[in-house]
């Protein structure tokens, strides 16, 4: 048996081939074990910008923009400061800009600034469910990562909480691997402001005007937020001023725990390992809204889990048979009033300022609750007067007070306004368009959560409960307008009516002048009389003609704003994208 | 049921005229919307008594208050009673059409189509109860043709000696009824009057000098008979005390248009049927029962006949009171067929002079009311 047969050859060589191959796979595992290393979340939004609106030149300086402001109102509306935000754009170069935005706010306490503003999603605002601008403390420390990496400067930012205190001054660095802060300087100085923050970035950036403008953005935030005043200096110097139209602040929202319908496993499981509760009905009671210990009990039975086992020691399996059960509990709609609308009568007004119709109508429906958020839709339409009939309607878009610029067509707005039937409004429409109108419609959706389609905050995702209230709004609106648009054609034709006999008046006192040889007195005397008659039977005539000077809230150098270069907005690709860095 | 003359004077005219005004004038100083009440004209608002023999109204009026749907009319209605007003006082005449021409002078007032003012002119009529002749206006439209055993005395318009017309002096042509016939006077021996409603069978039977043949007038109506048509033969047939036979096509249009107007007036010129109507008219032919009894050749019924025929079943006052006429529309609506006057030429053109004429005179039980 020395002898090796020719397929022990074989089967040896193949023994050893398949052994280098297992040594080979062996080997590139380790070695991708040495790539393998935790990528940062800034490393990763660095690899992903468009993800959070910076995925043009032109729309990173409206992210950054809306970014600092949306986090100044935060601030301003939680401490009970009327907001006064100074916005200012310099033109650094070609394409390189310096925005400065400055607010009144409470400020920033020191050791807190560097991780606002230079750590990824470091903020106050992600475990609570409070109607707010910002979500999750992503976008001013992206906007200042986006500076950093299209310039390398580092964000200069200078906060005061006090009068008698100094301000801090920092500038700042995010060091993208491990998501923290570089200080690259750190000082104390003097600040005339009483308190406030003031954040100054240098980044690359395209200016410029049309409907997806900075310009824009601060004129429809103006519009939805009366209790604002901005002032804007433009690149090219120009100072504009939004003065404020009240002096009363929006009711504070309140601030609510989750709904237990609106709660997945993993944030369910999370929220388990965080809580400072003992058992799971204490935590089921204490950790959501509209859980008492009855509603706990039921979940836990329906979930097959005791009432008092410790959260900690829920496993997995518990956990997803929890969530489950929460599903087939019935459990009471989460409290409403955390919600604050703009209301119908600023709403309205705010759309006369910027649009010169002939009939406004604005609606605020009642809260409503999706996946246990409690949300509320309002909607204003203006109709006629100096805008285009051949258009499509114009839409203007608010996630809790903030306009939304980019995606329209992705919005759960833009899906209920397709859906709605326009026609039967006295509106012109083709299957699943927008309709054709002069008409602008302004559609606001607040809630403690506002479901967007990306971390960007584009477009409101497409919960079935959010469109039908879209609807429901719009459906309103549209049955305001045609009964407004029915009784603009009956006062027509009476109109038309009156001056028919008015036409004819003449010719009766002229014929009865004839008839009994009156004089031209008498005639006029007839004419007069039958005048009054008629305008006694008939009655008044309510004058809805579009008169451009009857809207006194109109404000036409603000309508302006930001509209110049709409012709050439209008043909650039809607959202911009594909336009790149 | 005397003919009679027609009653008001220019004067009492023009002074109805200036009454009316006045009330629409007062009524304006007041503050008050004027109206003017005017008689329905249509068939709703009419009776019909073999009794009196014509269409009477039966006062439904309508109110004509200053409205946008009327105010036009309202004013075109006072210019036109200011109008007659001026005719009548300086007694002058218009025709419909000249009146319709010098409403253009009335700029918005204006008449666009002559039936709009005739149509007024009519209601000016029925609400001051007067003929149309006496507010001044006239038509355009011929009376009808005369031919036959008849004299009629006129006057010379200028000298005014007595002209006498003798009617069977015409030959081939005839004598033509005037548009105002009251001066007129009559002398004759003739046993019958004929009306005739087309031009082509008057032609026929002047031309065979039927007149002669058979002792009496031919009238050519030429369609439905004119106010001055009717009038002519009813003040020839009742002062001459002779009857009248109407011979007209077999279609409801022939029936009712023609021979019912004839014989009782219209609905819509219901104030004035109490003149214009020859009530002892009798309906010679050509009857449902000709058509078959003749074999005369036919057309089928129209959708505009049927629809004339079960009109006048359902709202001819005239229609409802006899039943031998009621019996006639439904056997012709039955048959689905019409039969015009000179069908009977299919027999042989002088068939209806030879035959038809002659049977149909002596056999009374053949005629309808």
């Amino acid at each position: 048996m020395a002898q090796k047969t020719l397929t022990d050859v074989g089967n040896e060589q193949g023994e050893s081939a398949g052994k280098r191959e297992a040594d080979r796979i062996k080997s590139k595992a380790h070695e991708m074990a040495q790539k393998q290393q935790e990528i940062s979340v800034a490393a990763f939004f660095e690899k992903n910008r468009h993800l959070l609106g910076f995925d043009n030149k032109r729309k990173a300086l409206l992210t950054t923009v809306k970014e600092a402001v949306d986090n100044s109102l935060d601030a301003c509306e939680e401490a009970g400061i009327l907001p006064e935000i100074h916005v200012e754009m310099i033109q650094m170069d070609e394409e390189r800009f310096r925005i400065i935005v400055e607010d009144n706010g409470p400020g920033i306490v020191k050791n807190q600034i560097p991780k606002v503003f230079g750590k990824l999603l470091y903020g106050s605002k992600f475990f609570t469910l409070r109607q707010s601008r910002g979500q999750q403390g992503i976008g001013i420390s992206a906007a200042v990562m986006y500076a950093q990496l299209t310039t390398g400067r580092p964000a200069k930012i200078t906060s005061k909480i006090h009068p008698n205190e100094p301000a801090h001054y920092y500038e700042l660095h995010i060091n993208t691997q491990k998501n923290m802060p570089e200080i690259v300087k750190e000082e104390s100085k003097e600040w005339a402001k009483e308190h406030g923050t003031r954040v100054e970035l240098d980044l690359e950036a395209i200016y410029q005007k049309g409907s997806q403008s900075v310009d824009q953005y601060l004129k429809q935030t103006a519009i939805v937020n009366p209790h604002v005043t901005l002032v804007y200096t433009n690149p090219k110097a120009e100072q504009i001023i939004f003065a404020r139209a009240t002096d009363s602040l929006p009711q504070q929202p309140k601030e609510i725990k989750p709904h237990p319908y609106g709660v997945e496993l993993g944030m369910f499981i999370n929220m388990l390992k965080m809580t400072q509760y003992r058992t799971l009905q204490q935590f089921l009671c204490s950790d959501f809204s509209r859980v008492g210990p009855g509603t706990a009990k039921e979940i836990c039975q329906h979930a097959s889990v005791l009432p008092s086992t410790p959260p900690k020691d829920i496993s997995r399996e518990m956990a997803e048979r929890l969530t489950k059960a929460i599903k087939v509990t019935k459990i009471i709609a989460p409290a409403t009033d955390c919600v604050v609308p703009i209301s119908e009568m600023l709403l309205e007004k705010g759309l006369k300022k910027e649009i010169n119709a002939e009939f406004y109508t604005a609606v605020s429906r009642p809260p409503e609750v999706y996946r246990g958020n409690p949300f509320v839709i309002e909607c204003a339409l203006a109709y006629g007067g100096e805008q285009s009939a051949e258009e499509s309607v114009t839409i203007y878009r608010f996630a809790n007070r903030v306009p939304l610029l980019y995606q329209q067509s992705a919005c759960a707005t833009y899906k209920a306004i397709i859906d709605t039937n326009w026609r039967s409004y006295g509106l012109s429409q083709s299957a699943s368009s927008l309709p054709i109108g002069p008409v602008t419609v302004a559609i606001h959706m607040a809630s403690v959560w506002v479901p967007f389609t990306s971390e960007s905050k584009e477009a409101i995702a497409h919960y079935p409960e959010i469109i039908k209230e879209i609807k429901l709004a719009l459906q309103e609106c549209g049955r305001r307008l045609y009964s407004y648009l029915s009784k603009k054609q009956r006062v027509g034709y009476e109109l038309k009516k009156r001056g028919y006999i008015e036409k004819y008046i003449p010719h009766v006192a002229e014929a009865l002048k004839g008839l009994l040889g009156l004089k031209d007195s008498d005639r006029e005397k007839i004419e007069a009389a039958l005048k009054e008659i008629l305008e006694k039977t008939r009655g008044e005539v309510e004058d809805i003609d579009f008169k451009p000077e009857k809207n006194v809230e109109y404000d036409e150098t603000f309508a302006k704003i930001g509209k110049e270069e709409k012709k050439e907005s209008a043909e650039g690709s809607e959202d911009g994208e594909g336009e790149g860095i | 049921m005397k003919a009679g003359q027609q009653t008001k004077s220019s004067k009492e005219v023009a002074d109805e005229i200036t009454s009316l005004s006045k009330d629409i004038y007062t009524s304006i100083l007041h503050k008050k919307s004027p109206s003017l009440n005017i008689p329905i004209r249509a068939l709703q608002n009419v009776s019909y008594d073999p009794k009196v023999g014509y269409f009477e109204l039966i006062g439904k009026e309508k109110l004509r208050t200053l409205t946008a749907s009327t105010v036009k009319t309202f004013a075109q209605t006072l210019k036109m009673m200011s109008l007659s007003k001026e005719l009548v006082q300086q007694d002058d005449i218009a025709t419909k059409r000249e009146a319709y021409y010098v409403s253009k002078n009335w700029g918005d007032a204006r008449f666009d189509e002559q039936p709009d003012s005739d149509n007024v002119m009519d209601d000016i009529e029925a609400m001051m109860m007067v003929n149309r002749e006496q507010l001044g206006f006239i038509p355009e439209e011929k009376g009808g043709d005369i031919a036959g055993k008849l004299i009629v005395i006129d006057h010379d318009r200028e000298t005014g000696k007595e002209l006498r017309i003798d009617c069977t002096k015409f030959g081939s042509g005839a004598y033509s009824v005037p548009i105002s016939v009251e001066h007129l006077q009559f002398e004759t021996d003739a046993e019958f009057i004929l009306a005739i409603e087309t031009a082509g069978m008057f032609q026929r039977l002047v031309k065979h000098n039927y007149w002669k043949k058979a002792n009496c007038i031919l009238v050519s109506m030429g369609g439905v008979p004119t106010r001055a048509c009717r009038r002519f033969i009813r003040r020839l047939s009742e002062e001459r005390k002779i009857p009248v036979y109407a011979f007209v096509d077999g279609d409801f249009y022939g029936w009712m248009n023609i021979y019912r107007t004839l014989k009782v007036g219209s609905g819509n010129a219901a104030h004035i049927n109490k003149y214009f109507c020859v009530p002892h008219a009798k309906f010679f032919g050509i009857t449902a029962q000709d058509i078959v009894d003749y074999k005369l050749p036919t057309h089928p019924l129209k959708e505009v006949d049927i629809k004339r025929g079960k009109d006048a079943l359902k709202n001819d006052p005239f229609v409802q009171q006899y039943k031998e006429w009621q019996k006639a529309i439904n056997d012709l609506m039955k048959m689905g067929k019409r039969a015009e006057q000179q069908a009977l030429a299919a027999w042989g053109l002088n068939y209806v002079i030879e035959k038809y004429l002659p049977e149909k005179l002596s056999n009374p039980k053949t005629w309808l009311p």
